[in-house]
């Protein structure tokens, strides 16, 4: 097996780039979630001074947990990716505006996403999409969440501090993507197969 | 009915934090066929261990419980509407209960109704049997997936495909493609072929409650089943999408009769954590 890459949040610029797509991490530290809306409030009016997390050299984690609340204190339950390429309209601004290091979720990013991760020195990093008991039992403990009246628990943005949580490197700062990879295998191999009858 | 809330708040409990055998077993024998350390045998090793986890601690397999959807046989002589009405309180209480995530979203106010009921939500598809036995089969199904299904009109140039199997499986195989790793593969993949739009959808749906280890009762179809899954699997583009040989775990397709004019096709995608299960009553 191959010794996964220990990283500790926030992420320096000299972590991010000597990251490689094809890496295998652990994070440990502090990160935030955020998906469809978190990423439309944030895209559409920019003023970081509004978010109560520092964002800056963190990870914003594309996931909508299963959260309980016991006592006043919220337990991540279950807290698997979601699909990244949704919110892939947003990424650059959010990246570019709030100095993000790191974007994780599952299924990987566009165009405009891969372009912003080379120009603002950020990867992008996959996780195991429906392992979402194996990825909470990782989270140690939900330090804050904003947004959770209005957006409600699955939207809001929670701060989570996480420990050893697993994830692959799979869009680099250089401009390597494994997903397009694969996407282009895919497709000569489906170009050769509709030949067929 | 009181007992019968009861039952299918246990059935959701259930089918949100176990995977069916047949998946389970599926993804088990996917694994010695994964190059050893590559990112499909680690994703599909970690499938299985999160099974497990959530199998003993009771907690939902996917953080995404998604849409519930109902297939009922409801006896005649019992109440469609009851059963309609027993079938919200179990969601309601399953919700709080499991939990399970809520994703009821009103369209126009965007707001979360926080229980997992709201219009259509969930789905509930009834119908009367002439047997003397209720049965309520539910699958949550995942936003992920569910954005990956497509729906086909045949002819299509662009994918060569004409109105007859072997345009089907261009469909089958072009889905899979757009898909590529958004919907969590390895994927099950419903196919639903007919007359109309509304009916293939849930054509390709039910196909998805099929077991993987079940024979299609027509001989073409099964073969058609057959050979649609060995080429998807050579698309590599493998568990949770970073390569590999495993990318579907079974096709099941259902074929209704069609209009002399029309030819539709719906593919609906399952996402490995296939989570379906039946209640008799």
């Amino acid at each position: 097996m191959v010794t996964p890459v220990a990283l500790n949040l926030p992420l320096s610029d000299s972590d991010v780039s000597r990251l490689k797509a094809g890496d295998i991490v652990t994070l440990s530290g502090r990160l935030v979630t955020g998906r469809d809306r978190i990423h439309k409030y944030l895209a559409e009016r920019p003023r970081k001074e509004e978010v109560p997390f520092d964002l800056s050299g963190t990870v914003l984690y594309h996931c909508g947990p299963v959260v309980k609340n016991t006592d006043g204190e919220f337990r991540a339950v279950a807290a698997g990716p979601t699909t990244s390429m949704r919110v892939d309209m947003y990424e650059a601004i959010v990246i570019r505006e709030y100095g993000l290091r790191g974007i994780m979720g599952k299924g990987g990013m566009g165009e405009g996403t891969r372009r912003a991760l080379k120009e603002y020195g950020c990867v992008y990093l996959h996780t195991v999409g429906g392992a979402a008991v194996y990825l909470a039992a990782r989270i140690r403990k939900a330090v804050g969440v904003w947004k959770l009246e209005e957006f409600g628990p699955t939207e809001a943005m929670w701060l989570f501090e996480v420990e050893d949580f697993p994830a692959i490197v799979t869009m680099d700062s250089h401009g390597n993507d494994l997903h397009r990879e694969v996407e282009e295998a895919s497709f000569r191999r489906l170009s050769e197969l509709i030949k067929k009858q | 009915m009181l007992k019968l809330r009861d039952g299918i708040v246990e059935l959701y409990r259930k089918v949100a934090t176990s995977l069916p055998p047949d998946v389970e077993e599926a993804l088990r024998c996917a694994l010695p066929a994964e190059e050893e350390g590559s990112a499909a045998a680690s994703s599909l090793s970690v499938m299985l261990e999160n099974v497990r986890m959530a199998r003993e601690t009771l907690k939902p397999l996917c953080q995404d419980t998604g849409v519930p959807v109902f297939f009922v046989k409801v006896p005649m002589g019992l109440s469609q509407l009851d059963m309609k009405e027993t079938i919200l309180d179990a969601t309601r209480i399953a919700t709080a209960k499991v939990p399970l995530r809520p994703n009821a979203v009103d369209v126009v106010t965007e707001k979360n109704s926080g229980d997992n009921t709201g219009a259509g939500f969930p789905v509930i598809y009834m119908e009367e049997t002439r047997s003397g036995t209720l049965s309520i089969d539910l699958m949550l199904k995942g936003g992920g997936c569910e954005n990956a299904g497509q729906l086909y009109k045949l002819p299509l140039e662009e994918l060569g495909a004409q109105r007859d199997l072997d345009g089907v499986r261009r469909c089958v195989l072009d889905a899979v493609q757009r898909a590529q790793g958004r919907g969590c593969p390895p994927y099950i993949i419903g196919v639903g072929i007919g007359a109309s739009k509304d009916q293939v959808t849930r054509l390709a749906k039910d196909q998805l409650m099929r077991k993987l280890t079940d024979a299609n009762a027509n001989s073409e179809l099964a073969a058609f089943e057959k050979r649609t899954l060995t080429e998807i699997n050579g698309l590599g583009i493998g568990p949770q999408g970073l390569g590999g040989r495993t990318t579907a775990l079974g096709v099941k397709i259902g074929a209704n009769h069609r209009h002399p004019a029309s030819y539709f096709v719906d593919v609906s995608v399952g996402c490995w954590a296939h989570r379906r299960g039946r209640l008799i009553w």
